[in-house]
């Protein structure tokens, strides 16, 4: 998540530069990442160490002359040029301490900026459109300049782009209301001119920003109705000069950003990385009117990641260098750190730790020893992604929207809610997270405990989902899911929570028992579950009938004499085939079974389930105990089944079942006709499975025997040996 | 060093015979033990526990108790007579009859004026101790049933003796008993069986405490014969006490091979009024325990198992320390295996008779670790039983197997054994000098020509053998007249010196050639376990108690720069460490600079020419260098090669092919020829 630090004063402006409606005329990069050169709207060029926030010197030219560009860092020659009244450059060095008394030359023609990239040499662009090296100006200073432009054509706005160590000037124009994009390179100059998309009632760009990307030019251009467009231009491709053709620049929608009361008058938008826009001088859009917001949107996603309320008169200008924005408004020019973290799925979906380390937490306002002593450079900083827009909160006031939406969920709609909720849940950080879901869960189980039409179980269930909750934070959670028949919820609950009290897991089992097949198949649960209970009901191990040691036969030869002959034993086979079908069929349906299952795998006490598990009624227990024995014939047969890695009851845990309630039944059972069969069944198995055990334990005696011997060498009365000593 | 042949022997059927009594001396800090074959042991506590002197049993003649009297020892045993032993000549002194039948103990009291003595009869004689012996001075006052255990009271005026389901106590005065203190018997089917009081003691409290064979150890009021308390330690019997000096402590043994502890302490902190707490329970014995002794820092137990347990208190004793570790005394510390080297031959001495074997061949060669195919299996020559009742107490082999002897306590006989190839002729060397009556050391010379033998008073009598012949030469004494027996005898190869040492710790040198006395090693205050000639050089090299080793040239009369070397580094503390004492040292021949010996544990190759390991080094690093490079090794080797690899050794010698020979007695075989301990119940059994 991109986000702004606290920011802090650079300097105070003069009260010239207040009045005019130009802030400053401009900042431009330093030495390095610590110096800007600040040129004011008048006379005086100022050198900036920003993390000390002190000026380092201060050039002003004579009263009544003034400085028309901003002054620039020739990196090459470690010098300061400026434009003063047009057709002057002037020339300094940091240790001249007058300007008067510097290097001067006075060019033939108008001269719109200088501007400098580092590492090359400053780029002159006169008012009419042509372009010169500075060194190359300086050489003949009184040349002849062409005019590019049409007489009633204007410069607005203009850059200089280093693209594959070949610098690009860039300006706009406007002539009778048309835009046009003027694309010059350098060495050798080639010019390309573009006509910009009209924009709906004649509206002109109020900032334009470039930056060059994967051989791209990339450019934003922010209208006063709050559009941003981007312009994508190849820096290949168009060696051919075919002069003054004009092509079409195709634009792109990036953001629509809501004005407010009337157009944008003094906005600005800045590209910080690929995804990342500053953009200030628009109103925050939950904060009313006010225009007076430094925003940080993303426009992958068009969510806005950060924003601070700057006081006093915006002036529409902004600048980035190094991770810090440079704002001027009201009375001071503020210098506010930010970071745009690289999105990533991950981090999208909540699953990324986000180490949020010391580095990016302390404002680069604090000088730290690393840089100053190794010069270390600040990672350039990465968006980061969110998966939803964002119109209403954001992430500076976390608490509040957590607050807001408690609120919501007090009066709002059910879908209104849920959309919310999603909202914040999508990104609180995992700290806030688990306090705000408890939160939310209470209100929403409150208000669904009020208003018996109001329930919103895909939220329950998302936030179930979080696994940040537990029984105890909310008891009625689980009971209203019961009551609302919500058994996807309750399927959850078994499933996450920890701490379900025996009480409540007896309400469920008795539940999931008592309700009617038909209603349970209609319920959507968890599909893994699910597919487990279908493998284990449709028995793909027809075939291994006896396996693991039962056969079914010694049930009815007990029965009858064990010297009976051939033709009775016959009997009772067909017998037992009618009475007990050879392959166990589950007596519940499959999603019954399911939720059955979950019951199983949680976690209790038999002290205190034992007395709530009396209040199940006989049909209840017997149909729970056909199914468990149900499931313990399968277990038994099909062990393999447990090897799915699919959620699933363990042969013990089902075992365990069986005993706790034989033993809170046994009187029921014994006494109950229908029982007799189950009962009869379940104990020929038990015993067949014991004696199966006891033969088990025989072979793992005998077999322990191994490790314990240990190969000794028999050494009889008398021997001959050989040793070696050392 | 290389490889070696292994005669790895364990037809050694050496069965040591099981501990009845034990008598410990505070004074001179010897501990008497009796064993079943009649046989006194005395070790000496204060010098590692080293066994000095056995005395031999006789057939007749088993020590049923035995007593100190200041130096004197006192036994007394089922043939009636109150015997006391000469310590000086390893022989019965004087044995007085007691006219009761059979002596079931004996006591004397604190001041050392009378000893008590309990009989078959049911009376308590009381005998006065004299100069040279002891006289009948009365009986106490008959009992019905036979007197099993006595304790004088600390006061010499009172007596508790126990009996048949009861404790008498008599006032020594009057001869009269003063109480009769019954004791309960057992429960069940142990009702019809009267218990008996296998061991009583009488505190200076007149606390009398008594263990009976219902398994009970009961503490009395002696003064007016009620029973204060009943501990019941076991299912079966308390069959010894003991009690510590200061009276604070208290140990019962039993027919379970447990031994526990009593303590007189205050039942709950900070009180004054004590009772007898049980404490502890210590199980090192697999049989029963019969003897016990407290001393200040252990407990010294033995019994049916043959093993003599010190035990030490941890409590009385510094942690981690050689004294602090418990010791089991399994062997005797003088050697039962005589190996003639030139011959293979192995004599084994037991108590009555000895055996003379004949060691087996292989063929062919192996690598390290590999046992070789016998091609001729070990045969037993001769099987001669002793004459008389009285044992065996010593024997030895010429080397080169022809010739054998072996002494009792009243005489020597001599053998010319002749070996052809599938016959053995022993011949009896039938006329032997009288002064040649019984000898506690014998030893051939390496040439066989010469018998030394072991008199009294420290002397050596030697002796000339030829043919069938065998003739006094001379008597060696030596100048410090000591009275004590001599425990090793050695010669030098070329016969031209013999080395003789005694309890005194004195080893005295004598010339063979002039017959006299050549110089005494300087006595170190160790007794020395065993001794050998350098076959070269003729420096002695002797072993002490305490595992130190010294080398003494004999020409020079003064320790060689190796013992000197030896000295000034020390040994290593894990050789320091070992409990048990080295028992025979020999060369070998072929490399001098080889010294081989053996404990019971280890044995050991001493290459002179190698550095000595220092604190830090690893003693035990055989191991260690198996795993280094050949071209390592010598570097990390050092002069101690130590084998573990041969456990519980009673010989370990060197034969004339340079193969070795090491006799082993396995526990396990001991064990499983004892007679079955009690029964104990034991889960799932």
């Amino acid at each position: 998540m991109a986000a702004l630090y606290e920011g802090y004063t650079l300097f105070g402006l003069v009260q010239s530069q207040i009045s005019s409606h130009l802030g400053i005329r401009g900042i431009e990069q330093e030495r390095d990442d610590d110096h800007v050169v600040v040129t004011d709207s008048t006379r005086s060029v100022t050198l900036y160490k920003v993390s000390d926030q002190k000026p380092l010197g201060s050039w002003t030219v004579k009263q009544g002359q003034t400085l028309t560009c901003p002054a620039v860092y020739n990196f090459q020659s470690k010098e300061y040029v400026a434009i003063s009244d047009k057709r002057v450059i002037r020339i300094w060095k940091e240790g001249d301490v007058l300007l008067d008394k510097t290097f001067k030359a006075t060019v033939s023609s108008d001269i719109w900026r200088v501007q400098s990239a580092p590492e090359q040499e400053p780029v002159v662009l006169f008012e009419r459109g042509a372009v010169r090296m500075l060194d190359l100006l300086l050489s003949d200073p009184q040349q002849s300049i062409e005019e590019v432009l049409d007489q009633d054509e204007l410069i607005r706005w203009n850059t200089v782009i280093l693209a594959e160590s070949r610098q690009f000037v860039i300006f706009t124009t406007e002539q009778k209301g048309k835009h046009f994009l003027y694309l010059q390179r350098l060495n050798p100059n080639t010019l390309q001119r573009y006509q910009l998309e009209r924009e709906e009632s004649g509206l002109a760009p109020l900032s334009c920003c470039a930056s060059y990307r994967e051989q791209n030019i990339c450019l934003l251009y922010l209208y006063p109705n709050g559009h941003l467009y981007q312009s994508v231009v190849s820096t290949r491709g168009w060696g051919t000069e075919d002069g003054r053709q004009v092509l079409p620049l195709p634009r792109r929608l990036l953001l629509s950003l809501s004005v407010g009361e009337g157009p944008l008058e003094a906005a600005s938008a800045l590209e910080l990385d690929e995804a990342h826009v500053a953009v200030v001088g628009v109103p925050h859009p939950s904060a009313g009117t006010g225009k007076d917001f430094l925003c940080i949107w993303n426009t992958n996603f068009q969510t806005l990641q950060a924003a601070k309320e700057m006081g006093g008169k915006i002036y529409g200008q902004l600048w980035c260098f190094f991770n810090k924005l440079f704002i001027p408004h009201g009375k001071t020019l503020s210098v506010i750190p930010f970071v745009c973290p690289k999105s990533s799925l991950a981090s999208a979906l909540g699953k990324l730790k986000q180490a949020k380390s010391e580095e990016s937490k302390s404002p680069a306002s604090v000088p730290s020893w690393n840089s100053i002593l190794h010069g270390e450079k600040v990672q350039p900083s990465r968006p980061q992604e969110t998966k939803k827009r964002l119109t209403r909160k954001t992430q500076s006031t976390t608490c509040l929207t957590t607050d807001q939406v408690l609120e919501l969920i007090k009066t709002a709609s059910a879908e209104d809610v849920q959309r919310e909720v999603e909202g914040v849940l999508t990104r609180s950080d995992a700290q806030n997270l688990q306090q705000s879901v408890s939160l939310f869960v209470s209100a929403l189980v409150s208000r669904s405990l009020e208003e018996s039409s109001f329930y919103t179980p895909s939220t329950l269930a998302r936030l179930v989902h979080t696994q940040c909750m537990s029984h105890s934070v909310c008891p009625e959670l689980l009971l209203l899911a019961l009551e609302r028949k919500d058994y996807f919820l309750c399927q959850l609950c078994l499933q996450f929570f920890p701490d379900i009290p025996e009480a409540v897991t007896c309400a469920c089992l008795k539940a999931f028992v008592s309700m009617p097949d038909t209603d349970a198949e209609k319920v959507s649960l968890e599909p893994d579950s699910v597919s487990f209970m279908e493998t284990l009901i449709s028995g793909k191990h027809v075939g291994n009938y006896v396996q693991n040691g039962f056969s079914p036969s010694p049930l009815d030869v007990e029965h009858t004499d064990a010297l009976s002959g051939d033709g009775v034993a016959i009997q009772t086979k067909t017998k037992e085939e009618e009475t007990a079908p050879s392959e166990p069929t589950c007596p519940v349906g499959l999603h019954k079974a399911v939720l059955l299952n979950e019951v199983l795998q949680t976690a209790y006490s038999d002290t205190f389930l034992l007395p709530h598990l009396k209040d199940l009624s006989s049909e209840q227990v017997i149909l729970f105990l056909q199914y468990l024995q149900f499931l313990y014939l399968k277990f038994s047969q099909d062990a393999p089944t447990q090897m799915h890695g699919l959620r699933s009851p363990s042969l013990a845990q089902i075992v365990d079942w069986v005993c706790l309630l034989l033993d809170a039944h046994f009187t029921v059972l014994v006494m109950t006709q229908e029982a007799k069969g189950l009962m009869l069944n379940l104990h020929a198995f038990v015993k067949s499975q014991v004696r199966l055990v006891s033969e088990l334990g025989k072979i793992e005696g005998s077999l322990q025997e191994i490790n314990k011997m240990k190969v000794k060498k028999e050494i009889g009365q008398y021997s001959i040996e050989v040793i070696e000593l050392f | 060093m290389g490889e070696f042949k292994v005669h790895r022997v364990r037809f050694f059927e050496y069965l040591p015979s099981a501990i009845r009594a034990l008598a410990f001396n505070k004074d001179s800090e010897r501990m008497a033990v009796a064993r079943t074959d009649g046989a006194v042991e005395i070790f000496n506590f204060s010098d590692n526990y080293f066994q000095e002197k056995v005395i031999p049993g006789k057939d007749s003649r088993a020590a049923e108790t035995l007593c100190w009297l200041h130096h004197r020892l006192f036994a007394a045993g089922l043939n009636g007579e109150i015997t006391e032993y000469d310590l000086e000549n390893l022989k019965p002194r004087s044995s007085v009859e007691t006219f009761g039948g059979p002596v079931w103990t004996i006591g004397c009291n604190r001041q050392g004026t009378m000893l008590a003595a309990g009989c078959e009869n049911g009376t308590v004689k009381i005998f006065e101790v004299q100069e040279e012996k002891i006289q009948l001075q009365r009986s106490l006052e008959r009992q019905k049933g036979r007197i099993l255990s006595l304790s004088w009271h600390p006061s010499g005026a009172q007596l508790a003796a126990g009996t048949m389901d009861m404790i008498r106590i008599f006032d020594v005065q009057t001869g009269c008993a003063t109480h009769r203190l019954l004791v309960d018997r057992g429960v069940g089917t142990c009702r019809n069986r009267e218990v008996v009081v296998w061991s009583v003691l009488f505190l200076s409290d007149r606390t009398v405490i008594s263990g009976d064979s219902a398994g009970k150890v009961q503490i009395w009021d002696g003064a007016t014969g009620t029973l204060i308390r009943t501990h019941l330690v076991t299912k079966w019997d308390v069959l010894a006490l003991a009690v510590s000096q200061d009276e604070s402590s208290v140990i019962a043994g039993t027919s379970e091979g447990t031994v526990v502890q009593f303590q007189f302490l205050p039942s709950t902190m900070g009180q004054q009024e004590k009772e007898w707490v049980r404490t502890r329970t210590f199980k090192n014995h697999s049989h029963d325990v019969r003897a016990l002794i407290h001393t200040d820092t252990a407990v010294v137990s033995g019994g049916m198992d043959t093993q003599l347990v010190v035990r030490p208190l941890l409590d009385k004793v510094e942690k981690n320390t050689q004294e602090s570790s418990m010791r089991k005394i399994l062997f005797p510390h003088k050697p039962l295996v005589d190996c003639a080297h030139r011959a293979g031959l192995l004599l084994f001495q037991f108590t009555d008779h000895l055996e003379l074997w004949r060691l087996g061949e292989s063929e062919g060669q192996g690598k390290p670790g590999e046992s070789l195919p016998v091609k001729k299996k070990p045969e037993k020559l001769i099987h001669l039983k002793k004459k008389g009742d009285d044992h065996i107490c010593s024997s030895a082999l010429s080397s080169c197997g022809g010739w054998l002897v072996f002494s009792t306590i009243c005489s020597v006989r001599l053998y010319r054994v002749q070996l052809s190839n599938n016959t053995v002729s022993l011949t009896k060397v039938s006329k032997l000098p009288r002064i040649l009556c019984w000898a506690h050391q014998l030893c051939f010379s390496a040439d066989s020509s010469r018998l030394f033998a072991a008199g009294a008073r420290s002397s050596v009598h030697v002796f000339s053998l030829s043919q069938s012949e065998c003739k006094h030469i001379h008597t060696l004494r030596p100048k410090s007249g000591s009275r004590q027996p001599l425990h090793l005898l050695c010669v030098s190869q070329d016969g031209h010196w013999l080395a003789a040492a005694n309890t005194d710790c004195e080893v005295t040198v004598y010339d063979l050639k002039t017959m006299k006395l050549h110089c005494t090693v300087p006595v170190y205050s160790s007794c020395p376990t065993a001794m050998a000639f350098h076959p070269v050089y003729n420096n002695l090299l002797m072993t002490h108690a305490d595992q130190q080793l010294s080398e003494f040239s004999v020409q020079q009369r003064s320790y060689t720069e190796w013992s000197r070397a030896l000295h000034r580094r020390g040994l290593h503390p894990l050789w320091l460490k070992r409990d048990t004492p080295v028992t025979h040292i020999t060369f070998n021949p072929t490399n001098p600079a080889h010294i081989l010996l053996h404990d019971t544990y280890m044995f050991c190759i001493i290459d002179q020419t190698l550095p000595l390991p220092d604190e830090k080094s690893v003693l035990f690093n055989q191991m260690m260098l198996r795993s280094l490079p050949e071209s390592e090794r010598m570097r990390h080797s050092h002069a101690f090669k130590i084998c573990k690899n041969f456990q519980n050794i009673l010989c370990f010698d060197l034969l004339e092919d340079q193969s070795l020979v090491v006799v082993e007695r396995p526990l396990l075989d001991i064990m499983s020829q004892l007679p079955a301990p009690v029964r104990q119940k034991k889960f799932a059994t």
